[in-house]
């Protein structure tokens, strides 16, 4: 099989900070339109995983191929051009600006000094905007600081201000942290909407959610896989309820 | 009014308080202070060039610059030079042994304008190099520093440590810079004597002209997606790496422009001051005008203009009346600033001031909404 089938194919991955292999000649293939959610205890290397594709985090080791890119060697923003989007584990987003702000900013156009200083709201803008908003439950907020804004609903613009890039491949670090049962049932159902047209990596330790979205689940365990296949394959493992379910 | 409202350069507000800043520096103090004061007070305004580069890079951008006098003294030397050379005519200097250069360097024993010297014959390079060559400088350093990732306050000690070792260039050489002394002794420009009080209070009106040109362009900057951008960065850098952004040239670009908005600060100081030297170049002043900035309010550029202004009045009243308590005064406000209203002047006028004066005006700013024709097309609001 070539790497052209899958979206996203990571092979042999490892990263050393100080000699502690955080990720460790780690695999996994991430196919188009997939839900993919990667579990595993505390400290296994999920979000240096997600470092590691987005660039933030350099690999010593490995390959990451992107629809046949290869991005260990891509700057951060080309890794973004190119198609990655990606939501970090504490929600991140401007604080001193409105929510309308947040979303134009992500909006995917004037990204250099010069396009940035002539940038205009035209129409295309403020209806991707509406559109985003009404995605993520935030239209009655538009004009609100996104510091007013609960945690979820934080959750929730971040994984808007990825929407407006319209990327191929999102991947969301913990979404429904710090969220009600009532957001996470709506959080789930933002997601299955928008997989439709491209792949999802999401990592999760809420169990009932996995269950909820995932079309397969990876295992991570120190750095390594521990396990892959679908819910009930990787539910019913015993390596995997010994190092983390069984808890 | 909505986010997604079209957006005006000038909201009528934003036009009552550049029509107030006139009223006060095109009418007011020309009228009611001698030549001398308002020469005075033209020097301070060559420092609010430097507050508002301060607004925009460290109020907006998050980049603290502890270095700022770098790029001030670098545009004032620029032009220092050029009415240097016009003032060391080979008549004026017949008496050198070298004739047609600058004195000290006559005194330093060279017997040739040094290279670099050279352009600063021209007044159409010498005003291009006033903004270009901080301007360049300004790009070498932060494209070194933001490249490599360094920010905060490693920046900002690094902006101090330039600022230092430019000082002791400039000191230590001083057959080419006029030394510790600077340039000084600078009479004409194209044979317009600058030291007459006409002349001071022809040059007073050109920096406020200048002052309400930049006031303009960071305003424009600002209200661009680049000024909301460095306030995103500012908050966090991250989210904005990973939306696609090249952060490091937006940083590039904020200090380098920062840079050459100082320069042209300093260019004017030495115009209506009539001399340039290192004691503008160095931590002292450069930490001085980040109090200026902090004390007007670092996100307000009406803000940095006025606290420059406020500070530099009570500075001279205070150490003509008591020199030694200048230091601790400032000192004192600083902290003040930084503790109790971090938002500074323009921050106070927000929380108490500005309610009434909405009051009065309210509605006079609706009646000019309604004349002033908005910029780009009619959208729809949510
Ligand atoms: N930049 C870094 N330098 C040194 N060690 C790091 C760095 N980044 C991560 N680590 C270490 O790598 C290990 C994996 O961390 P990571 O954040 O990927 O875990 P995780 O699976 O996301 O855990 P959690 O479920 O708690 O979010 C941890 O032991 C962490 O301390
Ligand atoms: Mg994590």
């Amino acid at each position: 099989m070539s790497d052209k089938d899958f979206v996203l194919a990571v092979e042999g991955l490892t990263v050393s900070f100080d000699g502690f292999k955080a990720v460790n000649d780690f695999s996994f293939y991430v196919e188009e339109n997939e839900i993919r959610v990667i579990i595993g205890p505390n400290g296994a290397g999920k979000t240096t995983v997600l470092d590691l594709i987005c660039g933030k985090t350099k690999s010593t080791e490995g390959s990451i191929k992107f629809c046949g890119k290869e991005l260990t060697k891509m700057s951060e923003h080309g890794i973004v051009h190119a198609g990655v989007g990606r939501k970090f584990q504490n929600p991140s987003v401007y604080e001193d600006l409105t929510v309308f702000e947040n979303l134009e900013l992500s909006y995917p156009k004037g990204r250099n000094v010069f396009g940035a200083l002539t940038f205009k709201r035209s129409q295309e803008v403020l209806d991707a905007i509406q559109e985003t908003a009404e995605m993520v439950f935030l239209v009655e907020m538009l004009d609100k600081s996104a510091a007013l804004l609960s945690h979820g609903q934080k959750q929730w613009l971040e994984i808007g201000m990825l929407l407006i890039q319209n990327p191929s491949l999102l991947m969301l670090d913990e979404p429904v942290a710090g969220m009600s049962v009532a957001e996470r049932k709506k959080t789930a159902e933002l997601l299955r909407k928008i997989t439709k047209d491209r792949s999802v990596i999401v990592i999760e330790h809420d169990m009932n959610f996995v269950a909820d979205i995932a079309d397969r689940v990876t295992v991570m365990h120190q750095g390594k896989l521990l396990s892959e296949g679908s819910m009930n394959h990787v539910q019913n493992d015993p390596k995997v309820v010994e190092v983390y379910l069984g808890h | 009014m909505t986010n997604s409202s079209p957006q005006r350069l000038l909201t009528p507000k934003e036009i009552g308080s550049y029509a107030f800043l006139a009223l006060i520096l095109l009418v007011v103090l020309p009228m009611s202070m001698d030549v001398f004061r308002l020469n005075l007070v033209g020097k301070y305004l060559s420092y609010t060039f430097v507050a508002m580069s301060l607004v925009l890079c460290w109020g907006y951008g998050g980049i603290l610059s502890l270095g700022q006098g770098i790029f001030f003294g670098l545009g004032g030397y620029c032009m220092a030079m050029f009415l240097k050379l016009e003032a060391s005519s080979p008549e004026n200097t017949a008496i050198q042994s070298t004739p047609g250069i600058p004195d000290f360097m006559d005194w330093n024993q060279l017997t040739a304008l040094p290279w670099f010297w050279e352009p600063f014959n021209n007044l159409g390079l010498t005003l291009l190099a006033v903004v270009l060559v901080p301007g360049l400088f300004a790009f070498v350093i932060a494209l070194a520093m933001f490249k490599r990732r360094v920010g905060g306050v490693y920046f900002a000690i690094i902006t101090q440590a330039v600022a230092a070792i430019l000082t002791i260039l400039i000191v230590g050489s001083q057959g080419m810079t006029g030394g510790i002394n600077g340039i000084t002794d600078l009479r004409t420009l194209l044979g317009w004597d600058i030291r007459t009080d006409d002349a001071k209070f022809i040059l007073y009106f050109v920096c406020v002209f200048f002052l309400f040109a930049s006031l303009l362009l960071c305003q424009f900057i600002l209200k661009s997606k680049l000024g909301r951008l460095l306030v995103a960065v500012r908050d966090t850098e991250e989210r904005v790496r990973f939306s696609g952004y090249n952060v490091d040239n937006f940083k590039i670009f904020v200090f380098t422009f920062a840079a050459m908005l100082s320069a042209i600060g300093g260019a004017m100081f030495t115009l209506q001051v009539g001399f340039m030297s290192p004691s503008f170049v160095g931590i002292v002043p450069s930490i001085e005008m980040v109090i200026f900035c902090a004390v007007g309010g670092r996100l307000s550029l009406f803000g940095a203009v006025y606290g420059v202004l406020l500070v530099n009045f009570a500075k001279t009243t205070l150490s003509e009346a008591m020199p030694e308590v200048w230091l601790f005064a400032l000192g004192a406000l600083f902290i003040a600033v930084v503790s109790i209203f971090p938002d500074g002047l323009a921050g106070l006028y927000k929380t108490y001031l500005e309610p009434t004066v909405d009051k009065i005006f309210g509605p006079l700013y609706k009646k000019f909404k309604q004349i002033l024709p908005s910029r780009g097309s009619a959208v729809k609001s949510n």
